[in-house]
């Protein structure tokens, strides 16, 4: 079993959605976050101008037996992707193992 | 009762009920333009501010005001006013006083005491505005019979509340982070939208302000009450199409809260005049104010280095001077640019300056007083945590996650 990370961006969260469901890839975890980067922007509120560098983005966490590594990744990678700076990073890691709650069931089983 | 007095007091109690309703709008700016872990507290200020001047501005404020004349001063105070036949302008002049005594909340938000702000608010509310209230408004003060003209309130109120705000700012000192090494930060607001639900419902009750300062709509009232209408309008108007303008030069966007302030300039500073200019010289007040709004906020923030978050003492202070000064200039009836001469603008000057001067002083003994005694600030921990959480004990937004900063 692997764990898939992918830091995207808010407005590329929709189409990986959807690509990801296409791959019958139905469940998955995401929240905000809020990084800290070299981009600084700046801005002005009530005539004070200031920089920011915090980078808002969303977090996806998808847990998938490991045949369907590769093509899950390739999914984000492709959804994901518009080429500017700041399109976001995959992060893959093995998991050793993995409960469903309700049945006990461990293993690849729990995922489906 | 004959019709045209019952009209007469029916539309300054429905005036009285709109002006009320700007205690929302206050509160609302304030909420906007300040973190969300303030919330609670700015919730209290306001609701607090309106409920103790209520009481207090009854108790004795209203006849410090409107009572006996002595010494074209002040009013032969009377306790608990109850005359029969004058309920409703009891109502209308205790929203007044409850706008001058909010005006201060917005400038100290955010790290004053609580406690504090409430012995504020019943000084402002029963000593305060109504001595200079007296001076303009009794009939008798030394200002009327000088021809100083403040129609609705653009010194008397306005300005009494924003000079306050300034000592009072100033006294209390700036928010911690907002001035880092000599040089001002943004400590942007947590709500655009209840900032400009706020400036809509100030808006709308302006409507009540300043038409219903006409205190009657029988008769030629009428059509004297629709001018001003139209003359409030317009000034809100031009000033948020200024300070659009003005930011979008100054900064390359159409700036959202600067421009809300705009909208706010332009009815202080059409306030005093809103009677005696024509609806072109109300637009040009209103363009007037809605520069100098920007430039004040941008002097008092930086150069001043005074905080003041919601921008309380340029919208209704600074503003509410220039209003007040703009009418020696644009009164069909003796106003410099209408052939008056000098006169009336001079009038003008001497009523801001000596209602200014009254506001600083006064305020300025009472909150010395204050913060050498039970103080004026809440601790470094509580306004780093939030004053929601050490004066109220709550969070305003409990599901959003909470807001302490640990």
């Amino acid at each position: 079993m692997k764990k898939i990370e992918a830091i995207i961006r808010k407005s590329k969260f929709d189409e990986v959605k959807k690509a990801l469901h296409e791959t019958d890839v139905n469940f998955f975890s995401y929240w905000d976050v809020t990084g800290v980067g070299n981009e600084k922007r700046g801005r002005v509120y009530r005539g004070v101008s200031y920089s920011t560098s915090d980078i808002q983005r969303r977090m996806i966490s998808v847990v998938v037996s490991d045949e369907f590594l590769e093509r899950t990744v390739k999914v984000i990678l492709e959804a994901a992707h518009t080429g500017s700076v700041g399109d976001g990073k995959v992060f893959v890691s093995t998991l050793e193992e993995a409960y469903r709650i309700r049945t006990k069931e461990s293993g690849g089983d729990s995922l489906i | 009762m004959e019709v045209n007095a019952v009209l007469d007091l029916m539309w300054i109690v429905v005036c009285g009920i709109l002006v009320f309703f700007m205690q929302a709008g206050f509160t609302l700016v304030e909420v906007g333009f300040t973190r969300a872990k303030n919330t609670g507290n700015i919730i209290m200020k306001n609701l607090m501010d309106l409920a103790i001047g209520s009481l207090g501005f009854w108790i004795i404020g209203y006849t410090i005001m409107y009572g006996e004349d002595v010494g074209s001063f002040i009013g032969v105070p009377e306790l608990f006013y109850s005359v029969q036949d004058d309920m409703h302008n009891l109502f209308f002049q205790t929203v007044f006083c409850a706008t001058a005594a909010t005006i201060v909340s917005g400038a100290i938000a955010e790290r004053t005491k609580f406690s504090t702000y409430l012995i504020f608010s019943l000084i402002i509310t029963t000593v305060i505005y109504p001595i200079s209230g007296h001076w303009v408004w009794q009939g008798e003060g030394w200002l009327t019979s000088l021809g100083f003209i403040d129609f609705a309130g653009s010194t008397v109120v306005h300005s009494v509340g924003g000079w306050a705000a300034l000592v009072a700012a100033t006294l209390v000192g700036p928010r911690i982070g907002k001035y880092v090494d000599g040089k001002s930060t943004a400590i942007p607001g947590h709500n655009m939208l209840y900032g400009a639900l706020g400036v809509f419902i100030l808006w709308l009750g302006w409507f009540g302000f300043n038409p219903g300062s006409e205190l009657a709509i029988s008769g030629d009232s009428a059509n004297n009450v629709a001018g001003i209408v139209i003359t409030t309008n317009l000034a809100a108007a031009a000033g948020a199409v200024t300070s659009l303008f003005v930011t979008w030069m100054k900064y390359g966007r159409a700036d959202v809260s600067m421009t809300l302030n705009g909208a706010l300039a332009g009815l202080v500073g059409i306030t005093a005049g809103c009677a005696a200019v024509t609806p072109g010289g109300a637009a040009i007040i209103g363009v007037i104010s809605g520069i100098v709004v920007v430039f004040s906020i941008e002097f008092i923030d930086q150069v001043l280095k005074v905080d003041d978050p919601v921008g309380a003492i340029s919208v209704h202070g600074v503003v509410g001077a220039v209003g007040t000064l703009c009418v020696g200039l644009f009164a069909t009836d003796g106003g410099l640019f209408y052939g008056g001469g000098f006169g009336q603008l001079g009038v003008q000057a001497i009523g801001v300056v000596a209602i200014g001067a009254w506001a600083m002083i006064t305020a300025f003994i009472v909150l010395f007083i204050l913060k050498k005694t039970i103080g004026l600030r809440v601790t470094e921990k509580e306004e780093l945590e939030g004053l929601d959480m050490h004066e109220h004990g709550i969070d305003s937004y409990p599901e959003f996650g909470s807001n302490l900063d640990k």
